[in-house]
């Protein structure tokens, strides 16, 4: 009898020695004489347990956790291939509280399947979304977005419904559906993780939106910082071609579709639309005025949908379960679910899919246990460089669009980066000044000069030299900059340091290391 | 710095590889990078022909962005995430660590390795995070840093 054994092929899994494990695995079972296969499944998210390795048992799946390469002939030798007692074992997958309280309406697939597979995606629902939308009709597919109130999950949270039918109305002889792979936000990894746990997902979130808009070719645009997200995606692609669910009347439906990938090269700002599409183009990722909407004028000229991985991601199954269903989740006008990130110093770092409407301090607290330190938490940066830190005492602040505008922040892309008490605040917002400066397109003042104007003016600051001058001259120039940049990289790196003006003053006044 | 006979070929070949697009300007730099690790100039001259461009146009791409150098990589190429996941778990001090280990600065290159910042792998939930010839590692020590850095070396 052959036992199917779960090792992911995800980037931080890898990163930690799954590749390595997976070796040894079948090493072992070689010489036990043991028959087994190898699934490469995703990552379900419990990062902080890669590389987490499963065995398939009479139908469960028994996980074990932080799995090293020396410690497979120890698990062979308790039984592994059994579900034996070992330091490692967690127990079953389903019994794992960190995954089974989450909401997996658009990650449910990710560590489940063998992401390349089209049976084991067809299996699990897969392309029911896009069946469903060939019989309802496109009108109908933007109505269910619409009023499903999914929300652009990139970071900006524009109503995707609306960008959808602004895309549809435009009359041109040729459309496209443009896929911002371009995670550069830190603290941040959930398209990554649903790119390599579940690429068809994508890919069919991509037709559908093709289909409800009229657009017959997509391009995905992935960071380069992505290498082993690029080459599953690639297979992704290939099998999906091979088994016709992309290319010419897919599926007999009369429908065209088909999908470019393409890589970027390091440059933060080419996240931002326009500048991804000039960067799709060939050229330089420089940011292009609005208006024109790309939903109007986008790539090469034509119409353009551009959309977050996430965000494209949701839609087969806001298709599949309704609008109104999805919309049932969440609180005001954050509806559904937001696939949040746990990162920097927290115990159980990973990805926590969940409803709009809990706290930061759930999800830092209850889900990540605290800080990996174990010192107290000082500061949260959530919503990746351009946005807010927040004090330890806001932590109670409800995750969803409007609350953390109130405070003067954002969630974006649902980042959330944890700091203990060894953090020196005046660091960080000299930080967001220098990023901007290394990162800016250089189209528009404010940002091109101002930020690195913002670093020396932190510089004197942190020197003690007219604190107090320096400080209005450095609120100052985050007013021009947030009024007067073109996008959200100058407009919003002021966020930023205006939170470690508002909460960390202290830092500037007496720097850690240097007077205090 | 003169590209050489074997890259004139390359370039050649990979502009081909992309149809003769000059929209694929940007993967086919990134596909140059992969087979000569850098952009000559006479590589910048070269891709100006033959895809119809101007040289200022092909310049302008390759000075843009991060990924693209001018200048040959050392043996391996290092990078080190400086983005704030990583900075709250220690990547200001993996870096001090790293320019001390490999003898080279940020952004330096001698016979060996090539050492550059990046801004985030991705890899936050194992911060901090350093990748190495395309590989990415997470959970990266000062002990650890020096045991990859000790593998890589002895296999080239």
């Amino acid at each position: 009898m052959t036992t199917r054994v779960f090792v992911p092929r995800e980037t931080s899994a890898v990163s930690v020695g799954a590749d390595e494990v997976a070796v040894a695995i079948a090493r072992e079972a070689k010489s036990s004489k043991a028959t087994i296969e190898i699934l490469r499944n995703g990552s379900w998210g419990a990062t902080w347990l890669e590389p987490m390795v499963e065995v398939e048992v009479d139908g469960a799946r028994i996980a074990y956790g932080n799995v090293e390469e020396s410690d497979v002939p120890g698990l062979f030798a308790n039984g592994f291939l059994s579900g034996g007692e070992h330091e490692k074992r967690i127990g079953p997958i389903m019994e794992i509280p960190y995954l089974i309280n989450q909401d997996r309406w658009t990650f449910f697939r990710c560590g489940l399947i063998d992401p390349l597979s089209i049976a084991g995606f067809t299996q699990t629902q897969g392309f029911k979304g896009l069946t469903k939308a060939f019989e309802i009709g496109a009108d109908a597919v933007i109505e269910t977005v619409t009023e499903s109130g999914l929300r652009g999950r990139g970071g900006a949270g524009f109503p995707t419904g609306i960008k959808w039918r602004t895309a549809a109305d435009a009359e041109s002889d040729q459309k496209y559906i443009a896929c911002n792979a371009d995670e550069g936000d830190s603290g941040t990894f959930s398209d990554r993780m649903l790119m390599e746990g579940d690429p068809l997902c994508l890919l069919e979130g991509m037709m559908i939106a093709g289909f409800a808009v009229g657009a017959s070719k997509g391009y995905i645009y992935l960071r380069s910082e992505y290498p082993l997200t690029n080459s599953i995606l690639e297979r992704a692609i290939s099998n999906a071609r091979d088994a016709g669910w992309l290319g010419k009347n897919i599926q007999d439906s009369g429908f065209d579709f088909d999908v470019e990938l393409h890589l970027g090269a390091g440059s933060y700002v080419c996240g931002e639309e326009t500048a991804m599409l000039e960067s799709l183009e060939g050229k330089k990722g420089i940011v292009r005025y609005k208006p024109p909407l790309p939903a109007i004028e986008g790539l090469f000229g034509k119409p353009t949908i551009v959309n977050n991985v996430v965000t494209l991601a949701s839609v087969p199954n806001i298709v599949n379960i309704g609008g109104e269903r999805y919309a049932s989740f969440g609180v005001e006008r954050s509806k559904g679910t937001l696939a949040f990130q746990l990162a920097g110093n927290v115990k159980r770092g990973g990805m926590v899919e969940k409803a709009f409407g809990l706290t930061v301090r759930e999800l830092i607290e209850d889900w990540g246990g605290g800080t990996a330190s174990g010192r107290p938490v000082r500061a949260v940066q959530i919503g990746g460089p351009l946005g807010a830190y927040l004090p330890a005492d806001q932590l109670d602040t409800v995750l969803d669009y409007e609350a953390f505008s109130a405070i003067g922040a954002m969630i974006g892309h649902g980042g959330i980066v944890v700091f203990d008490d060894t953090v020196n605040m005046a660091e960080q917002a000299r930080f967001a000044m220098e990023f901007c400066a290394i990162e800016s397109c250089g189209k528009c003042t404010p940002c091109r000069i101002g930020s690195t104007r913002g670093v020396e003016v932190i510089d004197r600051m942190i020197a003690g030299e007219n604190r107090d001058e320096n400080y209005d001259l450095l609120v100052e120039l985050c007013d021009t900059m947030e009024d007067a940049s073109l996008c959200a990289m100058g407009g919003m790196t002021p966020y930023p340091v205006r939170s470690v003006l508002k909460y960390f003053a202290d830092d500037f006044a007496s720097p850690r290391g240097v007077d205090a | 710095m003169k590209a050489n006979e074997h890259d004139s070929k390359a370039v050649s070949q990979v502009i081909g590889t992309f149809g003769g697009r000059p929209e694929m300007l940007v993967q086919i730099l990134q596909a140059l990078m992969k087979r000569i690790g850098w952009i000559p100039e006479d590589a910048v001259r070269q891709l100006a022909r033959e895809l119809n461009l101007s040289r200022a146009d092909v310049h302008g791409v390759v000075s843009f962005y991060h990924d693209f150098r001018t200048t040959p990589p050392g043996k391996h190429t290092v990078k080190i995430c400086q983005a704030e996941a990583c900075q709250a778990m220690g990547s200001r001090e993996l870096t001090a660590h790293a320019e001390r280990t490999l003898g080279v600065g940020m952004h330096g290159t001698n016979d060996d390795v090539s050492l550059e910042p990046i801004y985030c792998l991705g890899n936050c939930a194992c911060s901090p995070a350093v990748m190495i010839d395309e590989k990415t590692f997470g959970r990266v020590s000062h002990e650890r840093f020096d045991h990859l850095i000790g593998g890589v070396r002895e296999d080239s």
